[in-house]
């Protein structure tokens, strides 16, 4: 089938506008007219739809929430990444730690996480969630956030710029492309 | 009748003077020690009495002096919003001797107060809620002591087998170390590592 070959030689990047996109297009609509139906990879349309809508847990800790909430305002607008911040565990699939995570707030962290329905990820943000960072020999702070639940993506800087926060984003989309399956 | 600070301590020494161990005027601001029995006595007097009308707590803090026979001070800020003064109140006490609330004639002392009896093991009492305010639930001493180690005594991890958050000893994979030899604190005459014999070199090419 036209389709599927086409969609091999591109190896799952996205194909700009031009002419092979409206080629591809062309023969989906045609396929579609015929058939009646397509035949695509299920895996491929749930990864799409899974890194089209990261909707990440609100979880600034400290200093780094406000280079968090500068990704999400407009001049960087995460919106675009489909990345909307949302207030409840049951809602989101991603995790943004970002801050320092100190003893007394792991439990209810781990809380918070056991909470989140699967495929859930995690962005460790900033040095403090990395390894503890500036707080690694206190006695008060967990040393590195990886201690309590499994990270996907370390953003180092301290903070990080939005800008790198993004990159993290991106970063974990490339890594659900890349890996993801239906069943986990 | 309006008293600048150095009148107001003069004016404090002269009425309360029995309570009151030293009345110190330092860089322009007034330190009343006083004796643990009659805190409360002072307090009271700076907040009611027409001259001072110190009406607000602004904050409790904790010192230790773990050299000292009465290791720990506990400072009281006071500010009078009517003359636009600020008195400090401090009085010292040890692990064993409790200081008497100052909840009944400062809201405000509440959770100050909680704070110096978590940092610190402070004992205040007839306190009405003293318990921990800012460490960890169950935590064991307190922080700010100078004998407390930095990084304290348990660690914390998730353990998958028992789904939860646990507490283990601490171990630490690097001890802490201090790499600021050039730090004021450390002295002019800090050495890097690896340039003790410069001195001597630049010395033999002298000579």
């Amino acid at each position: 089938m036209g389709v599927e070959t086409s969609m091999q030689a591109n190896q799952g990047m996205p194909i700009p506008p031009g002419a092979d996109q409206d080629l591809i297009l062309q023969q989906v609509t045609g396929e579609l007219q015929d058939k009646g139906f397509v035949l695509a990879n299920v895996d491929k349309v749930v990864n799409w739809a899974r890194t089209g809508s990261l909707w990440p847990m609100t979880f600034g800790l400290a200093c780094c929430a406000v280079e968090m909430i500068h990704a999400y305002m407009p001049r960087y607008d995460l919106d675009r990444f489909g990345v909307v911040p949302r207030p409840s565990p049951r809602q989101s699939d991603v995790i943004i730690v970002a801050g320092t995570l100190t003893n007394k707030m792991a439990p209810a962290f781990r809380k918070v996480y056991d909470q989140m329905a699967e495929p859930r990820y995690v962005i460790s943000m900033g040095s403090c969630a990395n390894g503890g960072g500036y707080y690694h020999y206190s006695y008060s702070v967990v040393r590195g956030c990886d201690r309590v639940v499994p990270v996907d993506v370390y953003v180092p800087g301290c903070p990080p710029t939005a800008e790198a926060l993004i990159y993290g984003v991106m970063q974990l989309q490339k890594k659900i492309k890349r890996t993801g399956t239906i069943w986990r | 009748m309006d008293l600048d600070i150095k009148e107001l301590g003069e004016y404090i020494s002269n009425t309360i003077s029995a309570n009151v161990d030293d009345v110190a005027f330092a860089q322009d601001e007034l330190t009343l020690s006083v004796p643990v029995a009659s805190l409360i006595k002072v307090l009271s007097f700076l907040r009611d009495d027409a001259n001072c009308q110190f009406k607000q707590l602004m904050d409790v803090c904790g010192i230790d002096y773990p050299a000292q026979e009465k290791r720990f001070g506990v400072v009281y800020n006071l500010l009078s919003l009517t003359l636009n003064l600020r008195v400090r109140v401090k009085v010292w006490t040890d692990e064993d001797t409790p200081v008497p609330t100052a909840t009944g004639l400062f809201s405000s002392a509440n959770w100050f107060e909680r704070e110096v009896w978590d940092m610190y093991g402070v004992y205040f009492s007839e306190h009405p809620d003293l318990r921990r305010i800012l460490t960890d639930y169950g935590f064991e001493g307190h922080p700010l002591r100078k004998d407390f180690p930095l990084t304290g005594y348990v660690e914390l991890r998730y353990d998958e087998e028992q789904k939860r958050v646990v507490y283990e000893p601490v171990k630490l994979t690097q001890d802490f170390r201090s790499f600021d030899f050039l730090s004021p604190w450390e002295g002019p005459k800090a050495v890097l590592p690896g340039d003790e014999k410069a001195d001597e070199i630049e010395n033999e090419d002298a000579s």
